[in-house]
């Protein structure tokens, strides 16, 4: 009989620690049939953060490397200059970590448009540390550090990672995407594709920022979580794509 | 003998590195060492290798780290402000067992403090410099020549033991001139299996990780890295020693204030004080057995230091306060002269006799 639905290679068969509802592992799926459809596993090195996805190290099936908060898209500099046409790099973090402690390294890696991979994923909260507010969290959301709803006069405004870094014009491809129905799901797999597909090509630095869900630490359940990204998230973080060089020289 | 070319220190250090086939240097200007970058910027993208001005000294140590756990040479250099900021990258290091260079061609501190030459970063540097237990080779030059060969060196022990060696130089070795040889020897590198290098579908993946939830495990990381510490201590130990034979007096000093010290010494002989000097090359492992085994005539140490007093701990700690040690110093990007090491050593000549 046909297989014609399977694990892909490049992810290892090892119960996930996420919570119940947490769309971290679709997105280790898509990266993981991405890297299966490109044939890259063998080459791939990725950078895992701190946060949730910390662990994502035991998930990959390529080679992988542990970086300091933050530091991701250094680290990816370093292992992909170390030797650029053998390796493939490709970071995995969060908001905390790519939005806030990491934010100079995102924009420089960025404005250098180093050719390597970056999966987003913006949640609107820090998971792993127990919910506290992220800086991409929602102005009135209610999280442990904001118990009375994020309030922009003392913490400012949630920041837009695609709008910002479209605004360089160092990067390749910036996108924002969401996993929140099937549809959805299709495109970040897409979008995601592309992001190694232009690194393969030699393009330069692809980010796809993926709006996610935090059941645990929204205090929703999952399908609540879900129908939020919609009603909430998606509202402020407009899905679409935000910078496409190649796609510009094209068309001029 | 090989021909001699004038060469600033960390000039020296530059091209030391990439005869020891290093070829990925990443940085960011801080004086009193931006002459290393200057060199790298120039040499770096005509061998094919890389330089890269990084956005910072956090993301210059970092890509250190990627660098490292691709399994190739790797160096960053800077100074004591910048030091401080690797120091996250350091531990991180030291805690995935990844070898790599760092030179810390230090100024006078606290704070912003000074350009101008200081040893004040010893305790940050032989104690690790960031968080955790962990040590790093600490390589201390005193002339141009020690500036070149102990990079490569260093670069050897880094890869040999998976750790950070770390070249601690001053603002004077950094920007002295002195003719050097650079026909240096360089082992062949080693295999580096652990290496994120890709998995090529030949083998099970490779990872590059400092966490260790369970503590019973993370227990044992410690353990086996102090395990190899320990072999470090015991093998690689360097250190000069000149006069110390007869010595009633023994002086420590590192780096340019053994320079100094050395004058001071042949001054005190030729009035007849029998004084001697111990230059520890290696400042972790500290060479403990040199002075222990001069604590057994010695009537008194002097700690030569550019500090206010901090290779001194590991000087009494080496003879176990069998005899009184002196600081003898200057601060804050002073030097001191021959006449104030002279001058401390028949102070304590006096309380000797």
């Amino acid at each position: 009989m046909a297989v014609v639905f399977d694990r892909p290679h490049a992810l290892i068969d090892v119960p996930l620690h996420y919570c119940p509802g947490c769309t971290h592992g679709i997105v280790h799926r898509l990266v993981a049939e991405v890297i299966d459809e490109l044939g890259i596993e063998g080459k791939t090195i990725g950078i895992a953060p701190v946060g949730c996805s910390v662990m994502a190290y035991n998930y990959f099936n390529c080679d992988m490397i542990e970086a300091a908060h933050g530091r991701a898209p250094a680290v990816a500099t370093g292992v992909k200059r170390a030797d650029p046409d053998n390796h493939i790099v490709f970071t995995y973090q969060g908001d905390g970590d790519l939005a806030s402690i990491g934010m100079a390294e995102t924009v420089h890696a960025a404005a250098r448009n180093e050719n390597i991979t970056v999966i987003f994923i913006n949640n609107a909260i820090y998971g792993m540390t127990g919910g506290q507010m992220a800086p991409t969290s929602l102005v009135g959301q209610v999280t442990q550090t904001s118990p009375y709803g994020r309030d922009p006069k003392a913490c400012g405004y949630p920041i837009k990672v695609c709008e910002m870094l479209s605004e360089l014009v160092g990067p390749e491809y910036l996108e924002r995407v969401t996993v929140n129905n099937v549809k959805n799901i299709r495109n970040a797999k897409k979008a995601i594709k592309k992001a190694f597909q232009n690194q393969i090509d030699g393009k330069g630095f692809s980010l796809i920022e993926v709006v996610s869900s935090c059941p645990t630490n929204w205090g929703m359940t999952p399908k609540q979580a879900l129908d939020w990204i919609e009603s909430d998230m998606l509202p402020y973080y407009p899905l679409g794509v935000y910078k496409d060089r190649s796609a510009q020289k094209e068309a001029e | 003998m090989a021909d001699k070319i004038l060469m600033k220190g960390n000039e020296a250090i530059a091209e030391a590195a990439i005869i020891a086939g290093c070829r990925h240097y990443f940085g960011y200007p801080i004086t009193p060492q931006t002459e290393i970058a200057a060199y790298m910027a120039k040499k770096m993208p005509k061998i094919g290798g890389t330089f890269l001005q990084a956005e910072s000294e956090i993301a210059a140590i970092n890509m250190v780290y990627g660098v490292a756990s691709a399994g190739k040479r790797v160096m960053t250099s800077s100074s004591s402000p910048g030091v401080s900021l690797k120091g996250e990258g350091l531990s991180y290091l030291a805690g995935s067992d990844l070898p790599s260079l760092i030179v810390n061609v230090q100024r006078g501190g606290p704070g912003l403090g000074g350009i101008q030459p200081s040893q004040s970063d010893y305790f940050q540097s032989t104690r690790g410099g960031g968080h955790g237990d962990y040590h790093m080779i600490v390589l201390a030059p005193a002339s141009v020549q020690e500036m070149a060969e102990l990079t490569v060196k260093g670069f050897e022990l880094a890869d040999t033991y998976r750790m950070t060696a770390m070249i601690l130089a001053d603002g004077t070795m950094g920007q002295m001139m002195e003719p050097v040889s650079l026909d240096i020897e360089v082992k062949p590198e080693i295999d580096k299996p652990w290496a994120t290098t890709g998995t090529k579908m030949a083998r099970e993946h490779n990872i590059v990780n400092s966490l260790s939830l369970v503590p019973e495990e993370l227990e044992d990381l410690n353990f086996k890295r102090y395990d190899r510490y320990k072999i470090i201590e015991e093998n690689e130990t360097m250190y000069e020693e000149y006069m110390v034979d007869d010595a009633d007096i023994v002086i420590a000093a590192f780096g340019i204030a053994a320079r100094v010290s050395k004058n001071a010494v042949d001054e005190a002989r030729k009035l007849g004080i029998k004084v001697g000097l111990i230059r520890p090359i290696t400042l972790w492992p500290f060479p403990k057995a040199p002075f222990k085994k001069a604590a057994e005539h010695a009537k008194a140490f002097i700690s030569v230091e550019l500090n206010m007093g901090q290779m001194i701990e590991d000087v009494q700690l080496a003879i176990e306060s069998k005899c009184p040690v002196t600081l003898c110093n200057r601060a804050g990007g002073m030097i001191p002269d021959p006449a104030q090491v002279l001058n401390s050593i028949k102070e304590v000549n006096g309380g000797v006799q």
